[in-house]
């Protein structure tokens, strides 16, 4: 029997990634409702670029930022779903009878966020660029910018990982959707940090990660190339990712336990 | 002869609608996983908005006398009148997912008094949620500069959105009869609250959200709204047509979707 980590893991990936591929109700709402929300901002708060401090002059390109991480976090829901219905169908405990490594399990069940990331990045941009929008880091930087998107995307996943692993239902993932648009929300999402001139909002979202995912992006798109801001976006999508596997590695264990 | 002696439940409307909004409002009042949501999505879409937006007040040719506060808050009291209407609409598509809707189908008489039930309940969780959120804007700070009755006026308008947003989704679940018609009921409400002037007065868009915002009916609705809590009047006769129309056109929705429950048995 082929039983190697790198086998088990392609295995996996290929059955997440074709799953996901098969649900259009996963794949529409994750591209089609942040490029609604991206249409509508971008129209109502245009004028938000005659504040003295905004950064550009095109406020699409400023909030073009925010359907990556709206992105990422259908990913958390999209992932977690997937493992729930497992868990729920009983498909867990029948890959717990079998060698497979936990490590390779999880892996394997981000392979469907990992594709789902690029092609929301791709769609993304596209729109975005066709719209107007600006990239200043020209076209590298839109290689550096979908690699962002896509860490960020597996990052978020692996939370959604962590939800099924410890609640074991769709529904209680579903029910988490709303708290991580609280992180969205309470970020620099609609305006950049030096212009939140309400202070508590201001502290909370200079504490908040979410913050620093959309100055990485946006470093992308309207300066060029700043270096610590891309360090640091890519440095919170892998301090996320790492914590997402660890609690999700300790999860599943307790899990395997339990049955 | 009687609703007794001709075999047929003599539930009259009243009783019927009364029983399913108390059954509704217990289950919403009791389900942490239905109170929690209704009542912290307002907030946080009045704390992003209220907070995360503040500058935007600043923006030359915004003039609003009682504040970005106060301007956000008619927004967010209306959408969550809508999405009161809105997550009813869900009780409702899973009351007949479960089979609990033919049972009330069954013993009503008069089965309008099951839509009014839903739409009772649907208004008393809204005032449930407003309190809330009146209580937290009031306490963030917001300014008032309309009197008692043009406040009266702002709320009988959220009255209205709530209403007509549950009749919307009562005919959307009566037709689909399972919660996978949830998008169906929420999307719609989504769309047209956002394709409104939400962030800036109309004056101050352009463009195609300008032209989309300008036939929007929800836009006569925000700024009269917005007019009733800076004391300053606007658009009021075309906004009380609006929101007189809107649940009487729900209303032959959601009737057509009575029928079609019937009409599945």
């Amino acid at each position: 029997m082929r039983n190697g980590l790198g086998n088990q893991v392609g295995l996996l990936a290929r059955r997440s990634v074709i799953r996901t591929l098969r649900q259009p109700a996963q794949i529409v709402p994750a591209i089609v409702f942040p490029l609604f929300l991206l249409a509508v901002n971008s129209g109502g708060l245009k004028d938000a670029t005659n504040l003295p401090g905004f950064p550009t002059d095109s406020y699409l390109t400023f909030i073009l930022a925010v359907p990556f991480i709206q992105g990422a976090l259908f990913s958390v829901m999209n992932t977690g779903t997937d493992l729930a219905r497992d868990i729920e169908t009983g498909f867990l405990n029948r890959l717990a009878l079998t060698p497979l490594r936990g490590a390779a399990l999880l892996s394997g069940l981000l392979a469907g966020a990992f594709v789902l990331g690029v092609v929301q990045a791709i769609v993304y941009l596209s729109v975005g660029l066709i719209a107007g929008a600006e990239l200043a880091a020209g076209p590298a930087g839109a290689v550096v910018l979908l690699a962002l998107s896509v860490s960020i995307t597996v990052a978020f996943g692996t939370i959604g990982l962590f939800a099924a692993l410890r609640f074991g239902s769709g529904e209680a993932v579903q029910g988490l959707f709303p708290v991580f648009f609280v992180f969205l929300f309470l970020s620099a999402m609609a305006l950049p940090l030096n212009l939140l001139t309400t202070d508590w909002f201001h502290a909370i979202a200079s504490v908040n990660p979410v913050t620093y995912l959309l100055e990485a992006i946006r470093s992308l798109l309207i300066e060029g190339w700043n270096l610590g801001d891309l360090a640091l976006g890519f440095g919170i999508a892998a301090a996320v990712g790492a914590l997402g596997m660890l609690a999700a590695s300790s999860a599943l264990k307790t899990r395997l336990v339990r049955t | 002869m009687s609703a007794e002696q001709t075999g047929r439940p003599s539930a009259n409307r009243i009783s019927v609608a009364r029983a399913v909004a108390w059954r509704s409002v217990h289950n919403f009042l009791k389900n942490p996983a239905f109170l929690v949501p209704a009542l912290m999505f307002p907030l946080f879409f009045f704390v992003s908005f209220a907070g995360g937006l503040a500058a935007i007040g600043e923006v030359p040719g915004f003039d609003f006398p009682s504040g970005y506060t106060a301007f956000q808050f008619v927004f967010v009291l209306l959408q969550s009148a809508a999405f009161g209407g809105v997550f009813t609409g869900f009780a409702m598509a899973r009351d007949f997912e479960t089979g609990f809707g033919r049972r009330y189908m069954l013993a009503a008489g008069h089965r309008s008094g099951i839509v009014a039930g839903y739409a009772l309940a649907a208004l008393a969780r809204a005032f449930i949620t407003w309190t809330v959120l009146t209580a937290v804007a009031l306490i963030a700070g917001m300014n008032i500069g309309g009197s008692g009755g043009e406040i009266v006026a702002l709320y009988v308008l959220a009255i209205f959105v709530n209403l007509s947003a549950t009749l919307w989704s009562a005919g959307v679940a009566l037709r689909v009869r399972s919660i996978q018609g949830g998008p169906l009921m929420q999307f719609p409400t989504f769309l047209i609250l956002f394709l409104a002037p939400v962030y800036v007065p109309l004056s101050l868009l352009s463009g195609w959200i300008h032209a989309v915002a300008s036939i929007n009916p929800i836009t006569a609705l925000l700024e009269a709204g917005r007019g009733f809590i800076s004391g300053d009047p606007t658009v009021v006769i075309l906004a009380f047509a609006v929101a007189f129309a809107l649940p009487l056109l729900f209303a032959l929705w959601a009737k057509g979707g009575l029928r079609s429950a019937e009409a599945a048995g």
